[in-house]
Formats: C-alpha cells, sequence, structure tokens
C-alpha cells in the first residue's frame, strides 16, 4: 500500500509525521437547532491525509475558518481527533498516554501566534523558560544554561540581560523570539507555528522569518507553518498544503503552486494577494462571493458554490485528491 | 495642479499620559488632491491613526490638537467651533473607524443605522431615507432585503461593506478609512478594495486610507504619505514611492516584506531596533538610531527636500537619495547600523 498516511504502516523511515484521514468535528450545540432538524457539526478538518518527510517544511495555507488551525492542534495532540490516524515517529498519538505524552510532548512544540497573549505577563523572562525545563525535569543547575542557549540560538543580543526582565519591557520581535526560544528550549524535532509574525510591524517582521529560517535549517527541524499569508509561506516552506472548509484543495512545492495554480481555489487565492507593484493586475476574482455555512456545506467538491469552473459532477461526488504533475490536486478538472 | 481638497500643515498632536506629553503627529503636512485615493502607511504608533482622527477631530480625551493647519474647502479645521466641525462631519468628511466591523450598533438592524445618519445629518423623511438605503447597499453589492438584519447576521466582509455603505451615506467629499481591510481574509480584502476603488472613481470622492500594508497601498492608491515616529518622512505618487523611494526609511520598508512576483531566492531584510518611544524622541532626525546611512547631521533637525515636484523628503541625505537606494538594495547595508 502507498499514498499518504499509509507509509507509516509500510515504515518509511524518511517520514516523521502521516496523517491518514484525520478527522475533526465540532458539535456546536444548540438544542434548538438539533431540534429543527438544523445540522449542528462543524467539520473543521475533514477526511485529511499527508506526509511530512523529516527535515521538510511545509506551509498550511488558507483563509479564516479553512481548518488549518485546528490541523495544527490535531497534529500536536492539543486537540482529540474524532478519526482517522496520525502517527508521528511511527507511533499513532491519539493512544499516547502519561509519561510517552510527556516525551511526545518535548519532541513536538507550539510557536504561538501573539507573542502579547503567549507568554504570562508576570512571569519573567527566566521563568518563562525555566517551566518546560522544569516539566522535562531537566536538573535546576543545567537550566541557567540551557535558558542562555535558547535565547543565543533565537539571536537575542546578550541573553543574560533580558533573563530578569518581564514581558512588557520587551518590543513585539524580541518577545517572538523569546516564544521561539520556549518553543525550541527542549529541542523538539517538530514544530508548528501558528502565524507568528501577524502581530508585529513590518520591519521587524522580516528579522523574525530570518531567525525562524535559521533555526529550522541549523537544527534540521520538521516545521509546519500555519499562515493565510502566501507570500510569507513562500518565504519560509518549500511545499505548501492548501486547504478550504476542512479539505485540502492543492498540496505541492511552494514555488510551483505560486507560479501556476492548479485547483481553483488556488488560483482565485494566488490572484488575491496584492503586491507592492503600481502595474499588477485588477482583474477580477476567478471566485464567487461569500463562503458558505461550514454546518452546512456544499454537497459534492466543498468549492462548487463558488467554483467558475464548477460542473454537474462537482455537486454529485467528492473529488479525491490525485497526482498533476509534481502537486496532489482534490478537483475534478485534473 | 488643481487647488487640493485638504491640505494639512505643520500638523501637531500631543497626549496627556500622566504628568508627560507624548507628540503623536509632531509637524505633519501633506496636500489630498480632489478625487484621489492616499494611502496613509506607517507601523504601529506613528501617529497615522492620530493623525486620521484630527481631520474629524474625533480624538481622545486625553488628546488635543497643539498647533498646525487642516485646510478644507477654505476652512481651517483645527480652527473651526466644535458646532461647525460637527455639521461636516458625515456630511462632508466621513470616517470608518478601524474596528468598522465592530463598530456598527449590534442591537439596531442596519436600516436604522443607515436611517439615522441619513434623517438626522442628511434631513431626509423616512421614506427618502429608506430609497437611499436601498440605493446605498445596491451600490456596495448587498442585497436589499438584508436591510433588516443585524451587524450580527451580516459576515466580516459583508459588515465591512455595510461600513462603506454608511460613509457614502451623504455623498462626502473626502472619506478617512482606517485599515478597513486589516481583519480580512485576501480574497475579501481583494473584493472590498476593488468595490471601494469602484466607487471612488465612479462618485469622484477622495480617500485617505490608513495602513501599515504598503501591498494594500500599491493596489488601489494614487499617492502615499509615510510616517515615521510622529513626523512625514516622505510623500508623493505611489509610483514615486515604489521605484523611487527616498527615504531611508521607505527604502527599508520596501526590503522587510515578502513580494510574491519577486525573486523565489530573495532573502528579506529587516530593519534593525524598534521605532523610538515617543514621550522620550531622539534628537535631530528620528529614524537616525535605525538608520545605516546616518551621518553627525542627522542628530540636528532635518530639512523637508522636494526630491521632485510633489515628492517632498524630510532627510539631511534626500538629494543622494538616487545613490542611497543602491546601498539600500543591498542586505549588508542593513545588517549594522550606525
Amino acid at each position: 500500500m502507498d499514498g499518504p498516511g499509509m507509509n507509516m504502516i509500510t515504515k518509511r523511515p524518511d517520514i516523521l509525521v502521516s496523517v491518514f484521514d484525520a478527522k475533526l468535528h465540532y458539535d456546536v450545540g444548540g438544542a434548538f437547532a438539533a431540534m429543527r432538524g438544523k445540522s449542528t457539526v462543524v467539520k473543521a478538518v475533514d477526511g485529511v491525509s499527508f506526509d511530512i518527510r523529516r527535515g521538510e517544511s511545509v506551509g498550511l495555507l488558507g483563509e479564516s475558518g479553512c481548518g488549518k488551525t485546528s490541523m495544527g492542534r490535531l497534529l500536536l495532540k492539543l486537540e482529540e481527533k474524532t478519526g482517522g490516524t496520525i502517527h508521528f515517529n511511527g507511533e499513532e498519538i491519539g493512544a499516547v498516554r502519561g509519561s510517552g505524552l510527556k516525551k511526545f510532548r518535548s519532541k513536538a512544540q507550539l510557536i504561538f501566534q501573539n507573542p502579547f497573549d503567549a507568554i504570562n505577563p508576570r512571569f519573567t523572562i527566566r521563568q518563562t523558560l525555566s517551566e518546560p525545563l522544569e516539566n522535562a525535569d531537566i536538573p535546576k543547575r543545567e537550566r541557567e544554561d540551557r535558558i542562555i542557549a535558547a535565547l543565543e540560538l533565537v539571536k537575542l543580543p546578550e541573553p543574560a540581560q533580558f533573563l530578569d526582565r518581564y514581558p512588557h519591557q520587551l518590543s513585539g520581535g524580541q518577545l517572538q523570539r523569546v516564544v521561539m526560544a520556549r518553543a525550541l528550549i527542549l529541542q523538539p524535532e517538530f514544530v508548528v507555528a501558528d502565524e507568528p509574525v501577524s502581530m508585529l510591524d513590518v520591519s521587524v517582521r522580516a528579522g523574525v522569518l530570518n531567525v525562524f529560517r535559521d533555526v529550522r535549517d541549523r537544527l534540521g527541524l520538521t516545521a509546519i507553518y500555519i499562515s493565510h499569508d502566501l507570500a510569507l509561506v513562500r518565504y519560509v516552506c518549500e511545499r505548501t498544503i492548501v486547504m478550504y472548509l476542512g479539505g485540502i484543495m492543492e498540496d505541492g512545492p511552494t514555488e510551483d503552486i505560486v507560479r501556476e495554480p492548479l485547483h481553483p481555489y488556488t488560483k482565485a487565492l494566488v490572484a488575491a494577494v496584492p503586491v507592492p507593484n503600481p502595474d499588477q493586475s485588477h482583474d477580477p476574482l476567478p471566485i464567487g462571493r461569500g463562503a458558505p455555512d461550514p454546518r452546512n456545506p456544499p454537497s459534492g467538491c466543498v468549492f462548487r458554490d463558488r467554483c467558475p469552473a464548477a460542473h454537474a459532477r462537482c455537486a454529485a461526488e467528492i473529488p479525491q485528491p490525485k497526482p498533476v504533475g509534481t502537486r496532489t490536486v482534490a478537483c475534478h478538472l485534473y | 495642479m488643481s487647488e487640493p481638497l485638504l491640505s494639512v500643515r505643520d500638523l501637531r498632536v500631543s497626549y496627556q499620559v500622566g504628568r508627560n506629553f507624548v507628540h503623536a503627529v509632531d509637524g505633519a503636512s501633506f496636500d489630498i488632491p480632489r478625487g484621489s485615493i492616499t494611502g496613509l502607511v506607517g507601523e504601529s504608533g506613528c501617529g497615522k491613526t492620530t493623525v486620521a482622527r484630527a481631520l474629524t477631530r474625533v480624538i481622545a480625551e486625553n488628546a488635543a490638537i497643539t498647533g498646525g493647519q487642516i485646510l478644507f474647502d477654505g476652512k481651517d479645521l483645527a480652527k473651526i467651533p466644535e458646532r461647525e466641525m460637527n455639521a461636516l462631519r458625515w456630511r462632508d468628511i466621513a470616517f470608518i473607524p478601524q474596528s468598522a466591523m465592530n463598530s456598527l450598533d449590534p442591537v439596531y438592524t442596519v436600516e436604522y443605522q443607515l436611517a439615522e445618519v441619513l434623517r438626522r445629518r442628511g434631513g431626509m423623511n423616512r421614506k427618502q431615507a429608506r430609497a437611499r438605503s436601498e440605493e446605498l447597499f445596491e451600490m456596495v453589492g448587498i442585497d436589499a432585503n438584508r436591510l433588516n438584519d443585524y451587524p450580527h447576521q451580516f459576515s466580516g466582509g459583508m459588515r465591512q461593506r455595510v461600513a462603506i455603505a454608511l460613509a457614502l451615506a451623504l455623498d462626502p467629499k473626502l472619506i478617512i478609512a482606517d485599515e478597513p481591510v486589516t481583519a480580512l481574509d485576501v480574497i475579501v480584502q481583494r473584493q472590498i478594495l476593488d468595490q471601494l476603488k469602484e466607487l471612488q472613481t465612479r462618485l469622484g470622492v477622495s480617500v485617505i486610507l490608513v495602513t501599515h500594508d504598503i501591498s494594500v497601498v500599491a493596489y488601489i492608491c494614487d499617492r502615499t504619505v509615510v510616517m515615521y515616529a510622529g513626523k512625514v518622512a516622505e510623500s508623493g505618487t505611489m509610483q514615486a514611492a515604489l521605484t523611487a523611494p527616498s527615504h531611508p526609511y521607505t527604502m527599508g520598508l520596501r526590503n522587510a516584506f515578502p513580494d510574491l512576483q519577486g525573486a523565489a531566492s530573495g532573502i528579506l531584510t529587516p530593519i534593525e531596533g524598534a521605532p523610538p518611544n515617543l514621550a522620550n524622541p531622539p534628537t535631530g532626525c528620528r529614524f537616525k538610531p535605525r538608520c545605516p546611512f546616518a551621518l553627525d547631521i542627522c542628530g540636528t533637525e532635518p530639512p523637508v527636500v522636494d526630491v521632485a515636484p510633489g515628492h517632498p523628503v524630510l532627510c539631511h541625505r534626500a538629494n543622494e537619495s538616487a545613490a542611497l537606494r543602491i546601498e539600500a538594495a543591498r542586505t549588508e547595508t542593513w545588517m549594522a547600523p550606525a
């Protein structure tokens, strides 16, 4: 057997994370809605499969509500999946408990979106960075050195001067580096970064992105970068997975996707990105207005009601991911 | 060039914080031509929102316009009595606040909120207001039968369209929109920008778009005003700002954000450091601590130099800008600031 998600079972050693038919369905509840026979289930992630090779950087790209953040949380077992399998290093993470879970947590880390929310304002930087070390039972005498090393890794100049400071005494860019240091301090193999620069100003953003790329390359990290911004994803990821309404539309090398998007949704997404060029195209986007109600997605292809190329088959049949050149595309056009 | 619609001269706005004064806007000057879209760009804390609010004189309680002129249609908005200013709001100058999505009152229908402006400010009767509301909804591309809906029944993009309809209600001469598309997804963002541009061209209204996103400005603006630390670093046509940036800060910004059309191998170059604390700004040029081209003379107040007609730049080295641009394009230039 081959294909995404199957590789773990056949034990391919170059695969770190393997996702097969992952589902995360939330019941958004409401007894009244249920009584009226309305659907109350949101399929945040619905039947997603992909593999991530060791050392690979993958962008999860999509608009708000597409399921990219939910997918990231599933990968880190911060959310329990409601279906499918996710293997990490050959082990199904759903069943991991106790000491195994503790070990998993040290190997797979999250870099949060908003550095101002991600750090306890009453903790000094030293306390913030000691906590994961305590949890991992690192002896006290080693901690200070590990903290300094982590701060050096993220290129905070003269790290010792920051240890006794509080978050409000740091700038946004410095704070995001601390958030990154905290995620890296236990030397994980795998990090999920959820829009890590969206709260930062443009002039400091580049510095944080460069540190991310540099650290990833130096430590040989496997990384997921979640974002709605294709230009940012292109800067940090060689591969991009495009999500829409809980499913994968297209998956392949970022450069190919930017140059020649195949899925009609990706086409609209690429065309919509503003570029700093006064001569850019002002053609109307090839997409219908208004995303559908996630509780009540269209039958067949979830994108069909906004798709300029939709035809009868799109309503009848859910398009399965197909290999097209270097990519995988879920669309009946291919 | 014909008489500009709005002319801001040496505008100063200060906030009182405890016993200190923070000079959020410290001598800003720029013109807004008739029938144009101008992007007011800068990072958080640069004073762009304060400028936008000062133009309508809707500023925080601890803030005051402490100097300068805001010349609009022969009046100085910085000086006219509040009653006269109030008469201009909505009718001549409309403001779309930053959180436009939340600025609609959740307990009233959208029609009620439109009618409030149309009847109280525009002197229309109920029937006229209803007709105008339908017309406005059609302009921004929302079905008129949704007028009776409440704000929560609209998506984020639709609410933004409602906010635009509200701003257009009384045919103002100037619309000031503060980060109108920041919280929206790229596709919705693009659709809203297209709508705004189309209406602006059709109605001939002038728009000031306040944003931190240069790409958004590049997409729909004719002109741009770049702010840094309470001052206007440079202003001019969009074309000039993108192809011939003449202030080192604008040059640095150009290198700092990813461009989907640029080379894949391109490396982003940050501007080291952070904007200064405005309670205690550096003497002389405010960009000096982060500027790779700073000289001793930059410790003194920089002059405003016209590098081209209608392209003023606040920099001691503005006349060397062509040479500096070549330097600024190199990553190494920004590695070790002076």
